[in-house]
């Protein structure tokens, strides 16, 4: 897995920073408990508060590795992003593109995956929210559009992780379309008979709630994740109130009947198995 | 710049002045000056619209007088029945849909709709829809699937309503059902961008066998507005944000996105609603004969490759 192999960890982005991505230093404050966590603490379990139990972000790296058994392998490795609108806000889109690849090591903000978990085989398309806040343009829709029509073709389960603000700016209403690319997608494999496990983490909103995150046959997120259409800012600035908590959380979009589960990490992966196999197995004779 | 947002004002001006004249008695002698200032007003408004902005068509695409969807219905189609909510919570006014006849065709109709006049806007919520808008659109589209009827859609909103009601009951559920269910329905699907096309609000209704656009007509994966307040951190840079974001309908038939720009009269929909939804009328009824013999099959496979092949990347 030559997109595996970093010399060195990559630096962490400035707009990613403010976040609760684990940062470099030795000691960590959770936002969850406000507590003081020695980092290294933190790296061992799964990048959850060992005190209150709060997920911070996981690396897409890490999280690919939490899913699917060793011996997986990058499809549609070939896409790189171009700039298509030759668009420049306070700095070219050109420049962003590159600025993130050479900190990233990668070209965009997805990877597509052919694997198993437990033995099942599976695609897995993952979203990487370090990488222009797991943005979706032209890449990311085609990577995850294609991994639903490869599972298709090949007759196994899809499952998908997002982690994102939504769909790219920079690539406007292309951007956009990408929303309905997969869902057309998402119809053959729904048509075909197939498993979709969506599995939503921290952030997922905008566009990519609002098309592949929510059709999953099994909608799973993890504790605390920000769920939600519009953004928390916007909903404020609308409504001009500040809002209540909990609001968009995975523990409310529970309650209010959008997931089927909310799963800690460490157990993710086996409750993943656990709904394939009810799926697939179709007796035990 | 400084009169960006009034580009329309000579031709205000023109309009009353050629309203007032029109009131005159017949033989007073203004004939010629009727006829002259209805020359200066096409020649203005072929010079205006010739030459708008992306900003300005923003504008345009966001007119208050603008025909809205019922207008559309109003001058199109015969027997409208309108149907109402989406029998789990609640009926929205922001879209409307039901059964009409058109051209001599039976076909379901579903549509934003923005409001005239103040209260009317507020109750329309501006054409922001709410979950259960989306959800009886879901509702008018099985129904056309199950008596065979093609669906005619036509956007026009700022975007999906961001309220805590909204993301408790779902909009983004809502929107990703209606884009799923559309890639699989077994009848024809036509899209009319007639105004604002915003974002996955607009979507929600947009997958289609035919999309078109109105010539001054917006679709934009965000408001130039709301773009520029995250990229350039200022909502004033709404004008280059506009130009940033290729939102016209040239802009999107360069793109491949669409499949045709149906021009406007001279001064946009706004100044001729007969001639706007005419024009409309006409490419829909083109459109709704090419669709006539295809098979579910068809028009589904159709939607699917149409869909796939938007996007822009290298493939190394
Ligand atoms: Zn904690």
């Amino acid at each position: 897995m030559p997109w595996f192999k970093k010399t060195k960890k990559p630096k962490p982005l400035r707009s990613d920073r403010a976040r609760s991505t684990v940062p470099e230093g030795l000691w960590v404050k959770c936002q969850g408990c406000r507590e003081i966590i020695y980092s290294k603490e933190l790296a061992r379990s799964l990048k959850i508060c060992p005190k209150c139990g709060y997920h911070f972000r996981i690396e897409i790296e890490e999280r690919i590795r939490l899913l699917l058994d060793k011996g997986f392998a990058e499809l549609c490795s070939d896409l790189r992003p171009i700039d298509p609108l030759s668009f420049k806000d306070t700095k070219p889109y050109k420049d962003r593109l590159k600025a993130y690849q050479k900190r990233l090591g990668v070209p965009d903000a997805a990877f597509v995956l052919e694997g198993t978990m437990q033995g099942i085989p599976v695609i897995l398309a993952a979203m990487n929210y370090r990488f222009m806040g797991g943005s979706m343009g032209s890449v990311v829709g085609e990577k995850i559009a294609r991994a639903a029509e490869i599972a298709t073709d090949r007759g196994i389960p899809l499952v998908v992780v997002s982690a994102s603000g939504g769909a790219r700016m920079q690539e406007g209403i292309l951007s956009l379309m990408q929303m309905a690319k997969i869902s057309a997608a998402l119809n053959r494999l729904r048509q075909a008979g197939l498993p979709y496990i969506s599995i939503l983490t921290d952030p997922t909103t905008g566009g990519v709630t609002a098309s592949f995150a929510m059709l999953g046959d099994i909608n799973l997120a993890e504790p605390g994740a920000l769920i939600g259409f519009a953004g928390p800012r916007v909903i404020e600035q609308t409504l001009r109130e500040s809002l209540p908590e909990g609001f968009q959380r995975s523990e409310f979009l529970l309650e209010k009947g959008f997931l089927d589960m909310v799963v800690p990490r460490p157990e993710l992966k086996a409750m993943v198995v656990r709904c394939l196999r009810h799926f697939t197995v179709r007796s035990i004779a | 710049m400084a009169d960006e947002n009034n580009f329309e004002a000579p031709l205000v001006d023109l309009r009353r002045r050629i309203e007032e004249l029109e009131g005159y008695p017949e033989g007073s002698g203004h004939e010629a000056e009727l006829d002259r200032l209805r020359g200066a007003l096409d020649k203005k408004a072929r010079e205006v619209f010739g030459k708008l902005t992306p900003w300005q068509t923003t504008l345009v695409a966001r007119h208050f007088d603008r025909p809205y969807t019922l207008d559309y219905i109003d001058h199109l189609m015969e027997d409208w029945v309108e149907i109402h909510g989406d029998r789990s919570y609640a009926d929205d006014p922001a879209i409307v849909g039901g059964l009409a006849t058109f051209r001599g065709r039976s076909v379901a109709v579903i549509g934003h709709q923005k409001g005239r006049g103040t209260k009317e806007r507020i109750f329309r919520n501006f054409g922001q829809p709410r979950p259960e808008g989306y959800r009886k659109a879901l509702r008018i589209f099985k129904m056309a699937e199950k008596f065979n009827l093609p669906v005619l859609t036509l956007i026009d909103t700022p975007g999906a309503y961001p309220g805590i009601g909204a993301e408790e009951r779902g909009q983004a559920e809502a929107i990703a059902r209606n884009l799923i269910e559309m890639a699989a329905l077994r009848v024809p699907i036509i899209v009319t961008v007639t105004g604002e096309g915003g974002s996955g609000g607009a979507l929600a209704l947009g997958v289609g066998n035919r999309v078109f656009m109105l010539e001054y007509s917006i679709y934009s994966v965000i408001s130039p507005e709301g773009c520029a307040a995250i990229l350039w951190k200022d909502q004033d840079r709404k004008a280059e944000a506009a130009s940033a974001l290729r939102l016209t309908a040239s802009d999107l038939n360069r793109l491949g996105v669409i499949d045709a720009v149906i021009p406007e009269p001279i001064g946009g929909a706004h100044a001729d609603h007969h001639a706007a939804c005419q024009r409309v009328g006409d490419i829909l009824e083109q459109a709704l004969n090419e669709l006539s013999e295809a098979t579910a099959e068809e028009l589904i496979a159709e939607r699917h490759h149409k869909f796939s092949a938007l996007g822009a990347f290298e493939e190394r």
